[in-house]
């Protein structure tokens, strides 16, 4: 094989796995002053007024991060929700500045798998024009093996009559899409470059207007307020958190969520290869999950899941023995490759008859050796197995605004209950479903102990002796919309996108 | 006992209109659903109704009432607007009912189905509102809503609930009935009785209201239960003495109409039924939707003929 080049430096940069799926945060970004922006002439920044006036809107987006914007975005697009006067709060500059993105960069180490789902969605909305400008990658194969080489499972956009099984692509392009998308609307949208600090929900309680009868019912009575780290408030019927995994939102709203605490790291960089890469790959190594992910120009994006401890040891390691390690995981390193022969007839599990509409030349690959470690970028929390997190969080932000427009097509309020449940319902039930599904696959490879791993490769050999798991690893990488299996959790509204209701406390 | 849940809609009974209503007291059916509509949900019961006081017809309007006063309207009407208390099927078939009329209310208008407010510059009167659960979207939709019922309290917590919301403060509600908006010669675009004519006693009578209160041209909607022996096996057999959902006698069976009946004596009245649809609740993911089975509950949409027609 090639010897191995360095031609950046290695800067692989680790972030606390705490929550499974994703996370987007914004809330590290710098504060800027309003006044070095340049902003369409729709956009206004928040700004308290001499007056001390408190400006009311009908909704406030906290985080106007990828999943904040596609939201906002959608609401922008939908005949019925576009005159909603929507307050998004996000310190980074980038929402009034805009994203300058220049195709000669290295790529960003956050990247997104985004599902062909998703790309539906993002065209519906008009933003995947802007996204196709950008550097992405389609990929059409996804290889899925474990380290003890008893099983793998390989896909093809063939098998599942596809064209594509998804595309990666760099959040900022996402992100800057979006934004793109909205400004080519005359959506009326206020930006305070701000945080929030704290938010008084008061209870749609009808007594409180008891006191205020003299002066007409208290005309906010419905409104939550915000306040803000900048010393600006506002006022909005429907609060919309989506400031990540630690949303604050969330935490001043006081809901409650479960979740599993991993304790792992992830290591994520971008890599360089010498020939194209059009598939993505994933090997359950003992501590975690690596994935290897076409970005395009023969970039891959690497996420690699492993114990703290590794993780530190690997970030003290010099660049020609991290990139031998990548390679190791990836490919020779734990075990042997798993041989096609395991696959249907012949082999030891060819009791396990499988209806998995696999391509015949489907054998194994190893996967591409990587010549150069570029650059690493800082905290994002991906859950790398399956790459879902941020498909999740648009499948919501895509939800929620069209039940939104439902309502409003219905003259319901906006902060119902009755339709916000609608949303929760949607987004319930088998998003916990995939979340312990990906659990349990999480479990499973981080034991080593001889018979399992048969089974495990069992598994994996019989996709379709398991129909969860089958379910998975079908229509997770084609995303199928809403379907037979549908991709979004309940958990994952609770902790990614919170919504507050203000009827009842 | 799905089907029996439709029944429970039926609870905007006490929001009668015509002078002949039947008057019931609202307690007991609230005290006895109560017990049954926890089945459904998780949420937390609110405080038990107090009793309130018989409400003298002639009391001051809300402008002048005492803090007490307020305060108690204020606690039933967190009840009407409970999505999760009494009237929470009601709530549930909401958004169905207003999506029919958005849609054939659009069409009969001629508005932009893709407009947040198709029905800016239009007069809706609301007959029998109870607490405004229909009013409020129509005033959301942009419409000009008069909401009227005959029931004092019920018109307190409406207004109440409507002040809330800048965009449906506009809403005016009146302690009236259909007939003393005709004397006073009222007409409006469109006139809704949702839930209402099987409460009433003369349904031609109260039909003649209707019709006299729809401009030439205007369109009038009313949604009911059918009398057919599926309503009366659910309506009546499960909901009122196998379940308990209501107490015996909410219904009377043969006051319903059938939608062919319905559609006569809207006839006999000028007005001529263009669509009809069925509600049929799914008790699995608890939403109601529009089809074409009417044999429980349904709505009609009417226009009245214009004056050269006649």
């Amino acid at each position: 094989m090639n010897s191995l080049i360095i031609r950046r430096k290695l800067a692989e940069h680790i972030s606390r796995l705490k929550f499974p799926l994703r996370t987007l945060c914004t809330d590290a970004a710098p504060k800027v002053s309003s006044s070095h922006s340049v902003q369409s002439s729709n956009d206004h920044v928040g700004q308290q007024s001499f007056r001390n006036e408190v400006h009311s809107y009908d909704i406030a987006i906290v985080g106007g991060g990828m999943v904040g914007m596609a939201f906002a975005c959608s609401l922008a697009r939908m005949p019925l929700t576009k005159h909603l006067k929507v307050a998004i709060i996000d310190s980074n500059p980038a929402l009034l500045k805009g994203l300058c993105i220049k195709k000669e960069d290295p790529p960003d180490p956050r990247v997104s798998t985004v599902t062909p789902a998703t790309i539906s969605l993002f065209k519906d909305v008009g933003a995947w024009k802007y996204v196709v400008q950008n550097r992405h990658a389609y990929f059409d194969q996804m290889q899925v093996w474990d380290y003890t080489g008893l099983g793998y499972t390989k896909y093809n956009a063939r098998d599942v009559h596809k064209d594509t099984l998804g595309c990666v692509v760099e959040n900022k392009v996402l992100h800057s899409s979006l934004l793109s998308c909205i400004q080519d609307t005359d959506f009326q949208k206020t930006i305070y470059p701000s945080r929030l600090s704290s938010m008084t929900l008061q209870p749609r309680n009808l007594s409180m207007g008891v006191d205020s009868t003299s002066s007409g019912l208290n005309e906010r009575g419905n409104l939550a307020k915000l306040d803000l780290s900048d010393g600006n408030s506002l006022y909005a019927k429907l609060v919309v958190g989506a400031d990540g995994s630690k949303s604050r939102v969330r935490e001043l709203a006081g809901f409650k969520t479960t979740g599993w605490n991993y304790s792992q790291n992830a290591i994520i960089c971008t890599v360089e290869h010498s020939v194209e890469n059009r598939c993505a790959w994933q090997r359950f190594l003992p501590s975690g999950p690596i994935a290897l992910l076409p970005i395009g120009d023969n970039f891959s994006n690497i996420v690699w899941t492993m114990k703290p401890k590794e993780a530190t040891d690997r970030k003290s390691l010099a660049e020609d023995d991290f990139v031998k390690d990548v390679n190791y995981a990836l490919d020779y390193g734990f075990g042997p490759h798993p041989k096609s022969s395991t696959l249907g007839s012949g082999g030891i599990f060819s009791w396990f008859k499988t209806d998995v509409n696999l391509s015949p030349d489907e054998c194994f690959k190893v996967p591409p050796k990587l010549h150069v470690v570029l650059i690493g970028d800082a905290a994002h929390t991906v859950h790398p197995l399956a790459g879902q997190g941020v498909n999740l969080g648009f499948g919501d932000a895509f939800a929620l605004s069209r039940i939104i427009s439902e309502g409003i097509a219905v003259g319901t309020d906006i902060a119902e209950v009755l339709l916000l449940k609608k949303y929760e319902a949607e987004r319930k039930s088998a998003n916990v479903t995939m979340m312990a599904i990906l659990d349990g696959f999480q479990k499973a490879y981080s034991i080593d102990f001889g018979p399992l791993n048969i089974l495990r490769a069992a598994a994996f050999n019989g996709v379709g002796i398991f129909h969860p798991l089958k379910g998975v690893l079908f229509h997770m990488p084609q995303g199928i919309k809403d379907s037979q299996f549908s991709l979004e959790i309940d958990v994952n509204m609770v902790r990614y996108f919170p919504f507050i209701n203000l009827v009842k406390e | 006992m799905a089907m029996a849940l439709k029944l429970l809609k039926q609870l905007r009974g006490p929001s009668t209109t015509t002078s002949t209503i039947l008057c019931r007291n609202i307690r007991p059916r609230f005290s006895n659903l109560r017990s049954t509509i926890r089945l459904f949900s998780d949420a937390p019961l609110s405080e038990p109704l107090t009793t309130p006081p018989h409400q003298n017809p002639h009391s001051p309007s809300p402008s002048s009432l005492n803090q007490y006063e307020l305060a108690k309207f204020a606690a039933i009407a967190e009840t009407w607007w409970d999505s999760e208390g009494p009237f929470k099927p009601l709530h549930q078939l909401n958004p169905t009912r207003l999506a029919f009329i958005r849609s054939t209310l659009c069409r009969h208008f001629g508005r932009d189905p893709l407009s947040p407010r198709p029905f800016e510059g239009l007069k809706f009167v609301d007959v029998g509102c109870g607490g405004g659960i229909v009013s409020e979207p129509l005033a959301r939709l942009g419409a000009t809503v008069t909401g009227v019922d005959a029931v004092e309290k019920n018109i307190k917590i409406a207004r109440l609930h409507a002040d809330l919301d800048p965009l449906t403060s506009t809403i005016e509600y009146r302690c009236t009935t259909a007939e003393k908006l005709v004397e006073e010669q009222k007409n409006f675009d469109a006139v809704f009785a949702l839930e209402v004519i099987e409460h009433v006693a003369d349904p031609a009578e109260f039909c003649k209201s209707l019709a006299a209160l729809t401009v030439p041209g205007g369109a009038t909607v009313i949604s009911t239960i059918n009398r057919s022996m599926r309503a009366y096996a659910t309506a009546i057999v499960a909901a009122e003495y196998l379940l308990h959902w209501l107490p015996k006698g909410t219904h009377q069976w043969s006051s319903f109409l059938t939608p062919e009946e319905l559609a006569l004596i809207l006839e006999r009245a000028s007005i001529s039924v263009q669509e009809m649809a069925g509600f049929v609740y799914n008790p699995l993911t608890g939403r109601w939707s529009l089809s074409d089975d009417v044999n429980v509950n349904f709505i009609a949409y009417a226009t009245k003929i214009k004056a050269s027609n006649l």
